[in-house]
């Protein structure tokens, strides 16, 4: 094809215009670009978020002959503005590996037999209409992810909340969030950060609390370098428990022993306090003052239940209870030098400083995850540095979408599209939207991940679909839910586009389609939600997630709620879903403008996204008069909680001297089932390693290379040392990534969680080293 | 055969009908903004004198507040 020379001129001219916008107008977004954008004649461009984490860059996927072939970054994405990362720049790549499923598989006399997908989509639902009628509603469960497509998440909730009647509905996304969500719940009383990414480009200091951004969060982190380029004054302050390249990129890294974040926060408000740095007129006027339940245990044994309750304390309570955390407490405490909690402190409460934290999985996979949320969210309700621009507590996401979908449609035992099972209102207008009796809708929530992995393990739970997600690689304490999901009577059904460990013990295997082979909707960690149109067809008999579910539903008889066509269904769920969100507090899209633009931030009132919920300067949802409403909560503040340090579930004794520390790389994505299939990246990284602290790797004789046993009171596991590689734990520590299936980290780990999130805490247990 | 583009900016309110009446003209092609009251315009006129046409034609348009200049591009030039 003849490229034309005055389209790609006139490409040219859009494209300075651009630049020149997006220099002038930080965050401005062109939703109509993608739609000039075909200029060279050879390939044609759709958009598209990333297929990977929860940052949400928008992409252009360039397809030629049917085929995904290149990927560009979306220049009218206001996320990454035409900036990719490594994996998103690889992205489509993931959809062609050579193993890639493509017809349904059922295990046959111990193995596996490739069938028509029909007939595997019968098997499934006569499967699990005999488990429901023999064992009981809760009997039968169903597991997917925050890369659950919009769409995928709300059909599984309608179909086994509202149709099967069992909430044993739970997501990947349990792993990873739910810390964030009990934060934001307990503080606000609504989930989901109060900013946007533009706080990047305005905020002078940004503290990463236990956050990697430079690998997990490239494009984020680069418009924070970028921030710093451009503006005197701006610094990045990461606070680690070990060193990365984060770190290598901040003004300052200051080293904290694992879980003392807890103390080093308190101290932090006890320095505000002191100093007088307090925004007094905010916090009398946006502000309550809350304790709740002590000791609160670490959920190791089954059926561990907990239920905090809050109990008002004012400002002077408060301040006494922080009499525990002065610096030079916690310095013993933390490790971390009193001058240097004195200087966090510092930064936060000078008024002319505009602070950014941002945080993922180090403070949300936490034994006090949702501890740790909330008193970050005090530090910024101290001196009033939130809801602002560049004022802001961020909570980052891992899933493409873990909150689109997670979060927001609510694939979670306690959660509905709208409001909670235990709520009465919340059920009937579910049972309403979904044309179901409201007595189908079950008031207790059931099972949460880890203990519905551990009622597979029991027998109370026969039957599990899995969608998504790779379990049978990151469940701590794997040993125990693998073995459980080998027993002889449980039915295993996994939808997937690769074998995995998961596809391993899978009764039922069905070919998933990827991405952009379908239509959809992600949500990404700043309230975006971005439509994808399909593409490029899947292969083989592969089907979407969603329409896989619709088909099951159909087969047990819920024609009524499942009336969908092949055509239009993603349309028709859409319109439906955001009934459950009318309303300026969380008002969605319509789907027409879903699929004009390269994202929507909800709420959406009158045409207008919502950069920043809770300041009537943004938010059409402030009704109270006053320069903040807050108005998640009854009282129309948001909560301050007096919450102490407690230790973790396990740490380091005579016997297991080492902290294990898990986590991630930037070349591969989760548990690398797709980024292990694009050569560049597995080629990059091909397998898992142990950092360990060079002192330490002296001591036991281990140098690079060498192989390393790791055990720990639960398994053990092999692997080669990196000793001054990428990242460099402190002295007494070991960090595994988890990517690699060839070395099962999870067996090692402890299956510990925050007793109000159920979110397991990856960051912390012991073990002990050998040289093997 | 110039090409140019500019960052339009309308006058206060006036974006929709910025929009509808640079949209009206001949030659022209709009990319409006989001999330700002800014437009990206793009022209592409066969020659010289439908050029100071265009010119004298966005001048007199009532909604525009400005027109800033991003690119420009004339064959006869080369």
């Amino acid at each position: 094809m003849k490229l034309d020379r005055r389209q790609f001129i006139k490409q040219a001219a859009i494209s300075s215009a651009f630049a020149t916008a997006g220099a002038l107008f930080p965050g401005i977004s062109f939703g109509n670009w993608n739609m000039l954008a075909n200029n060279a004649g050879l390939i044609s461009w759709q958009k598209s978020p990333c297929r990977f984490c929860g940052t949400g860059c928008g992409v252009l996927i360039g397809v030629s002959e049917g085929r995904a072939v290149a990927v560009k970054g979306d220049p009218s994405c206001s996320v990454n503005k035409g900036l990719c990362c490594m994996k998103g720049y690889h992205s489509v790549q993931a959809l062609y590996g050579k193993d890639r499923i493509t017809q349904a598989q059922v295990r046959k006399d111990g193995k596996m037999v490739e069938v028509p997908i029909q007939e595997a989509l019968d098997l499934i639902a006569q499967k699990l209409k005999e488990t429901h009628e023999t064992h009981g509603k809760d009997s039968v469960a169903m597991y997917g992810s925050g890369q659950w497509t919009i769409p995928d998440g709300y059909v599984a909730s309608k179909l086994f909340k509202g149709c099967l009647g069992t909430n044993n509905l739970e997501a990947n996304a349990r792993l990873c969030m739910a810390s964030a969500v009990t934060g934001f719940m307990t503080s606000f009383g609504m989930d989901e950060p109060m900013g946007c990414y533009e706080d990047i480009d305005y905020a002078d200091i940004f503290v990463t609390w236990g956050n990697n951004m430079a690998e997990m969060h490239p494009v984020l982190f680069s418009r924070m370098l970028a921030n710093r380029k451009r503006r005197a004054g701006v610094k990045i302050i990461d606070f680690a428990t070990r060193y990365s390249r984060t770190s290598q990129a901040a003004d300052k890294t200051i080293i904290f022993k694992p879980q003392t974040d807890l103390a080093v926060a308190n101290a932090i408000c006890y320095e505000i306090i002191r100093n007088d740095w307090i925004d007094r007129n905010f916090i009398n006027n946006h502000v309550s003052f809350h304790k709740g339940k002590t000791d609160i245990g670490y959920g190791t044994e089954d059926h561990f239940a907990f239920k905090d309750s809050a109990e008002s304390i004012d400002f002077d309570a408060f301040k006494t209870f922080l009499e525990d955390y002065t610096p030079e407490k916690v310095e013993k405490i933390s490790g971390v030098p009193a001058k240097e909690i004195k200087y966090l402190a510092s930064l936060y409460g000078n008024p002319s400083l505009k602070v950014t934290s941002f945080w993922c999985m180090g403070m949300n996979q936490h034994t006090r995850g949702t501890w740790i949320n909330n008193l970050v969210y005090n530090i910024h309700l101290l001196v009033g540095k939130i809801s602002t621009p560049g004022n802001s507590p961020f909570s980052l996401t891992g899933q493409p979408s873990a909150c689109g979908t997670v979060r927001e449609v609510g694939t979670l035992t306690h959660k509905l599209p709208h409001g909670v099972v235990m709520n009465e209102q919340a059920r009937e207008m579910a049972a309403e939207i979904w044309d179901v009796p409201v007595t189908n809708i079950d008031p207790k929530p059931s099972y949460h991940t880890v203990e519905m992995f551990r009622a597979l393990d029991r027998g109370d739970i026969k039957f599990i679909w899995i969608q998504v997600t790779n379990p049978m690689v990151t469940m701590p304490n794997l040993n125990r839910y693998r073995n459980g999901a080998l027993k002889d009577d449980r039915f295993i059904v996994v939808s997937d586009v690769y074998p995995t460990p998961t596809t391993d013990v899978a009764d039922v295997i069905l070919p998933a389609a990827m991405w952009v082979e379908q239509e959809g909707m992600y949500g990404n960690s700043e309230r975006r939600t971005q439509h994808f149109e399909q593409i490029v067809d899947p292969p083989g008999e592969a089907m979407s997630d969603t329409w896989q579910i619709i088909e099951v539903a159909r087969r047990l008889g819920f024609e009524k709620q499942f009336p969908w066509s092949s055509e239009d269904y993603i349309e028709k769920i859409w319109e439906e879903y955001r009934k459950f969100h009318a309303g300026p507090k969380h008002e969605m899209a319509p789907y027409k403008v879903l699929q004009q633009r390269s994202g929507v931030q909800w709420p959406f009132v009158n045409g207008k996204e919502t950069r920043w919920r809770f300041n009537p300067k943004y938010d059409p949802a402030c009704t109270n008069g006053k320069d903040f409403d807050f108005y998640g909560k009854k009282d129309n503040r948001a909560w301050i909680w007096a919450r102490p340090y407690e230790p973790p579930a396990e740490s380091p004794d005579n016997e297991y001297n080492f902290w294990l520390n898990t986590g991630r790389v930037i070349e591969h994505w989760h548990t690398g089932s797709m980024t292990r299939r694009v050569p560049v990246l597995h080629n990059a990284v091909p397998s898992s390693y142990v950092e360990i602290n060079p002192e330490d790797a002296a001591e036991l004789g281990v140098v690079n290379g060498d192989l390393v046993k790791i055990i720990s009171r639960r398994g053990e596991l092999t692997m080669p040392a990196q000793i001054n590689g990428r990242g460099v734990p402190v002295r007494g520590m070991v960090f595994v990534p988890f990517f690699d299936e060839s070395y099962l980290i999870n067996e090692v780990t402890l299956d510990a969680f925050c007793p109000i999130s159920k979110q397991p805490d990856y960051k912390k247990c012991a073990v002990r080293l050998e040289k093997a | 055969m110039p090409i140019f583009s500019y960052l339009a900016i309308p006058k206060e309110g006036a974006r929709e009908s910025m929009c509808s009446e640079l949209s009206a003209l001949e030659f022209c092609q709009i990319i409006p903004a989001e999330n700002q009251d800014v437009v990206v315009l793009l022209t592409d006129t066969p020659d010289e004198n439908t050029e100071k046409q265009l010119q004298s034609a966005l001048k007199k348009l009532p909604s525009l507040q400005s027109l800033s200049l991003a690119f420009g591009y004339d064959e006869k030039e080369k």
